[in-house]
């Protein structure tokens, strides 16, 4: 089966219940949204993320109450060089939907959504200690696999892979 | 991971409550967990999991890989299931490539994926119920276990860390009488189950250790990010198996156990409901189990077969180029979960359109579930701790990576 290519227009997107509950409460919110590989993610500005998660939690049309997961990914050198991932799934709908918001270089820095999902605690933790991200209103913000005085944030691309430190 | 020589994680409230710290080399916390305790003579006040001394960088190697080198790292985080990791990290890259995966490969893919999940849970059952105290119950497991690790080995050639899958289908044919001693398993091991049951469900012991011990709500534990068994036992009924099929899952009848309590003892239920369970699917597989190829027909993604290698140039330079150069897989991501026997693994890979993946992240249940942990036995005795963490089955390999 080949490849259909990916749908990244968002008005062709505007009726997936988590882009039309988002715009619906604050069009400004949604930066973009890319339907690829059956997938859907949607671009959230920084500044709302909390409240994003929140109304799809309790969106009565399509409930995304689960967090599945929270990761990176390190785009260095280009800008804005992170991007936060958040996974979200769906119980009663069985459905899956991609949140990601994007960050600078200089102190990136987002608010936490463990007021939300408790769940987000460890994988805040994981992503403040290899990434180097801050998670603002986190409860309990400090490393989690590395030792507590680890030097760097070793999943970023600049972090060398050999070598003394 | 805390220093061990810095500031203490966690400080006493009051004077009345000491510290005391359980692990990391404890034979009751399954691995490396090393857990901090503040208690009030025997009941605890406030515990936290302290993780990461396990933690070796896989995320960070898989960059390093083609994107075929990235199986046997898989096998290394969950050393319980190795088929359930390579599956996920299969089925993501196949996904990104656009694969379609011959119906006997996702039919054998099921099969030994069933029968990771009842060897998991057999390692399971067994540590579990010797944490509480039923020392027997643990060589009945591994009995039955070791079974299990012939069948892989006979398959693969690997007991433990198999590699079987591989991006595109499963890597051998399975030998000669391979189906027939899956057979013959199948057949025994429900009568296995039973002696198990027997053992521990009627088991005063065991029921009064189990039964209301570290209960959690469906809210609680949706709310803390629990999956599989765990969240199950807590009388939410999802199963990604049947929810959101992959590999040929929807050919397939099975229940999904449910239990309503959401104490050690819901979850220990389920999980023994699950082995009847699987070992259901297997028998259906081995009754349907299709004619064909066990690879994609994908030349420029999949190794050619040796004998087709040695005379044909074409899959020669294939060969050659798969091995030296590895293959392009287009830009993109995905996000594909299974369902584990611990809960739901994700594999998260991101492509930029080379031959290495770009970013490969798992979400390991196990992190996840350990969450639960403090909400499971604050306020509960030091004993029930130990019954907690068995009930919510970790394992470190898979939390710290």
């Amino acid at each position: 089966m080949p490849l259909a290519p990916a749908i990244t227009d968002l008005e062709q997107l505007k009726e997936h219940p988590a882009i039309a509950c988002l715009r619906a409460w604050n069009s400004a919110a949604v930066a973009g949204a890319k339907f690829d590989r059956e997938e859907i993610s949607i671009f959230i500005e920084r500044s709302a993320i909390r409240e994003a998660c929140a109304l799809l939690r309790d969106d009565p049309a399509c409930p995304f109450n689960y967090l599945s997961d929270v990761t990176c990914v390190d785009w260095y050198p280009s800008e804005p060089r992170f991007e936060v991932i958040y996974h979200l799934l769906s119980i009663p709908k069985k459905e899956r939907v991609r949140l990601k918001v994007r960050l600078g270089n200089d102190s990136p820095a987002l608010e936490s959504v463990t007021a939300v999902w408790p769940s987000a605690n460890y994988f805040e933790r994981e992503v403040f200690d290899l990434f180097g991200i801050h998670f603002t209103g986190h409860p309990y913000l400090r490393r989690i696999q590395m030792p507590e005085n680890w030097e760097g944030h070793p999943l970023r691309k600049d972090y060398p892979v050999e070598g003394y430190r | 991971m805390a220093h061990l020589t810095s500031t203490p994680v966690l400080e006493p409230v009051q004077d009345r409550t000491m510290i005391l710290n359980m692990g990391p080399q404890h034979p009751s916390t399954h691995g490396v967990l090393r857990v901090l305790l503040e208690i009030d003579g025997e009941t605890v006040v406030r515990i936290m999991p302290d993780i990461g001394y396990l933690h070796t960088g896989i995320e960070k190697t898989c960059e390093a890989k083609f994107y075929q080198q990235v199986v046997p790292l898989t096998d290394r985080i969950d050393y319980l299931c190795p088929m359930t990791n390579n599956l996920c990290y299969a089925l993501a890259v196949e996904k990104l490539l656009g694969l379609e995966i011959p119906p006997k490969a996702q039919w054998l893919r099921v099969l030994l994926n069933e029968l990771t999940r009842i060897n998991s849970h057999l390692v399971w059952l067994g540590t579990h119920a010797m944490d509480i105290g039923a020392l027997t119950v643990f060589l009945y497991c591994f009995r039955e276990r070791e079974d299990i690790l012939r069948l892989f080995e006979a398959v693969s050639g690997q007991r433990m860390m198999t590699s079987y899958f591989r991006i595109g289908g499963v890597a051998l044919e399975p030998p000669l009488g391979f189906f027939e001693r899956v057979r013959e398993f199948a057949n025994r091991f429900p009568s296995k189950v039973d002696e198990y049951e027997n053992l521990l469900t009627g088991n005063p012991i065991w029921v009064m250790r189990t039964k209301g011990v570290a209960r959690i709500s469906a809210e609680d534990a949706i709310a803390l990010g629990a999956s599989g068994p765990t969240l199950r036992g807590s009388g939410v009924d999802i199963d990604l198996r049947r929810d959101m099929p992959y590999s040929g899952y929807e050919n397939f009848k099975f229940k999904v156990p449910i239990a309503q309590e959401g104490d050690v003892f819901a979850r220990y239920i389920c999980r023994v409901q699950e082995l009847r369970e699987s070992i259901a699917i297997v028998q259906q597989t081995l009754d349907g189990m299709p004619e064909g190829p066990i690879k994609a027909d994908a030349p420029k993604v999949v190794l050619p077969d040796r004998e087709k290698m040695k005379t044909q140039m074409e899959a020669l330079i294939y060969h050659f180029k798969i091995i030296t150069e590895g293959f392009a897989v287009p830009a993109g991501e995905v996000y594909q979960a299974v369902e584990s026997p611990r809960g739901e693994m994700g594999y998260y890979v991101v492509s930029d359109g080379t031959a290495k993946p770009y970013r490969v992240h798992m979400r390991s249940a196990c992190l996840a579930n350990l969450q639960l942990l403090p909400k499971m036995c604050e306020g509960r005795l030091i004993a029930d701790v130990v019954a907690a963490i068995g009930s919510i089955d970790i394992v470190l390999g898979e939390i710290d990576r």
